[in-house]
């Protein structure tokens, strides 16, 4: 498979009308690549200490993080990490004000 | 009917912008490219064209500019030279692996220090291998007949790449020549509008410069190699029609003065092609048969038509007006890849800085070579530099350099 057909079903990058290919990708998940790959550390949940206040979704840069509403012990809104795309840069870990999220070592050889 | 006015090279180009209807034009002021800009700005400013001129800080935010303008789907214009080309250096390749359609002036200029604010190609030859077209006019008419295919070229979907049009500092930029301004119609028919192979808008998102298969990339930088190849066809269609339009043909990726039943060609670019030409005259009436080959296009390089013109020919003389540092100078690397024949060779360096070379210099440039033909039968010399009347062989592999060479025939000694 050439890399051309690769970048296209990555939704990467496009082709114009006449054939040239271009450094151009549409908004779409995964438009750089699968970051998952990337990451030595995951972001875990500790949902009872959650709670709600939706600053991990803010800042995430990769716009990994989705929170479902209702769905924590206490009826909060809680994180849940698209772990396909997340790349374990740890800011959610940061700026969570009551330390619900940790960042706990991905087992070497998976990911 | 066009009209027929006396205008400095940069106004020819002015004019050039304005009958392409361009929509926005960037840049930052440099000697002497200057004029093209304050040009462009007082017909803007009397209403005699309708762009946006957008003053920007650097040379680099010129071309960000315009290219911004461009990929948002705008004809778009810079315009620069020397240590602004220098500054603006990253974005050429930008804007041309982004394959986004935009013209650029560069008013060729020596690069500092020491300063010199005089004509050298140093800064032109620098782009040669960003993906952009590269054109180099010999006068002013040619500047801004350049200028208007340089835009159906650029813009053409076997292409979508952006295009240079060169002229030479001072010796085109600030003199006075008889230009034909072509009538805005002329143009408009020439001038389909503006094609581009994706536009960035408001409302439809698109990611540019991202991360792609190392496969990918390489596959986009080849498709950019296929598409100047390609150009060379683009570039004799456009030239062809533009002479039934303007009576002014610009068919030919070179131009050649009397190379046909010459022993002896003179190959260069750039204003200087003009003193070559009288130089071939005069050569002619020793009893010398040269003939003048003159490039107008370096990139795509008109590659067959040298290796054509080179057949059958005794003797190649390359002038080149900057040097590539531990080799020779870029013309000359170039032109002697393509020519198959193999006559004899000789790379000149001259006018380096400015320094003024005329007909009468080219002519004994000429004859010097040729006499090495006579006396030693077939000679390939990368570089022999001419300099104040005496020539210097400076070329790789030739240990040790020879300070000084000799004097040129028909000089009195000079300086040096
Ligand atoms: S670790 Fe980084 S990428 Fe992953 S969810 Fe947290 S902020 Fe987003
Ligand atoms: S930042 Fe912490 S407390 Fe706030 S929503 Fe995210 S995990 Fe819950």
């Amino acid at each position: 498979m050439s890399g051309v057909e690769a970048a296209r079903r990555g939704l990467v990058a496009r082709i114009d009308p006449a054939g040239h290919p271009l450094p151009l990708s549409e908004a779409a998940p995964g438009s750089a690549g699968r970051t998952g790959f990337w990451r030595t550390h995951r972001p875990v949940l500790e949902p009872a200490r959650c709670v709600g206040c939706y600053l991990c979704w803010l800042y995430c840069p990769e716009d990994v993080i989705e929170m479902a509403e209702g769905a924590g012990p206490r009826g909060q809104a809680v994180p849940v990490i698209d772990y396909e795309y997340c790349k374990g840069c740890g800011v959610c870990v940061d700026v969570c004000p009551t330390r619900a999220l940790k960042l706990v070592e991905e087992p070497i050889g998976e990911g | 009917m066009p009209a027929r006015m006396g205008l400095r090279g940069n106004e020819a180009v002015a004019y050039a912008v304005k009958l392409a209807r361009v929509e926005v034009v960037a840049a930052y002021p440099i000697t002497p490219q200057t004029i093209v800009v304050e040009k462009i700005d007082e017909l803007i400013s009397k209403g005699e064209m309708d762009a946006e001129m957008i003053h920007v800080e650097s040379e680099h935010s010129a071309l960000a500019a315009a290219y911004g303008a461009a990929v948002g789907g705008v004809r778009a214009f810079t315009a620069t030279a020397s240590h602004g080309l220098a500054y603006m250096y990253e974005m050429l390749w930008w804007t041309a692996a982004s394959r986004i359609p935009l013209v650029m002036a560069i008013i060729t200029r020596a690069i500092g220090p020491p300063w010199n604010i005089h004509v050298e190609h140093a800064d032109i030859m620098s782009t040669r291998d960003t993906g952009w077209l590269i054109s180099m006019a010999e006068n002013n008419q040619e500047a801004l007949d350049l200028t208007i295919i340089m835009f159906r070229v650029t813009e053409d979907p076997r292409v979508y790449l952006p295009g240079i049009v060169g002229l030479d500092g001072f010796i085109l930029s600030h003199t006075v020549e008889p230009v034909e301004i072509p009538d805005q119609e002329a143009v408009d028919a020439f001038l389909p509008p503006r094609r581009q192979p994706y536009t960035i808008e408001p409302g439809d998102p698109k990611a540019m410069g991202n991360l792609v298969p190392d496969e990918y990339f390489e596959e986009l930088r080849m498709d950019m190699h296929r598409s100047m190849l390609e150009a060379r066809r683009v570039i004799m269609e456009a030239g062809r029609e533009y002479g039934k339009l303007t009576g002014r043909d610009y068919s030919g990726l070179v131009e050649c003065y009397r190379c046909g039943d010459a022993d002896t060609l003179i190959v260069g670019m750039g204003s200087w092609m003009g003193d070559a030409k009288v130089a071939v005259d005069m050569l002619r009436e020793k009893g010398l048969r040269a003939g003048a080959l003159r490039l107008r296009w370096v990139r795509p390089f008109p590659w067959e038509e040298l290796r054509e013109a080179g057949l059958g020919k005794r003797l190649v003389v390359v002038l080149d007006r900057s040097i590539s540092f531990g080799h020779a100078g870029p013309l000359f690397l170039e032109v002697s890849s393509a020519l198959e024949a193999r006559p004899s060779m000789v790379g000149v360096p001259a006018g380096i800085g400015g320094v003024d070379i005329s007909y009468e210099d080219i002519a004994r440039i000429v004859e010097e070579a040729y006499g090495m033909v006579e006396e030693r039968g077939r000679v390939f010399i990368p570089v022999y530099w001419y300099h104040l009347g005496r020539f210097y062989r400076l070329s790789p592999g030739a240990a040790p350099p020879e300070a000084v060479a000799r004097a040129a025939p028909g000089a009195g000694g000079g300086g040096g």
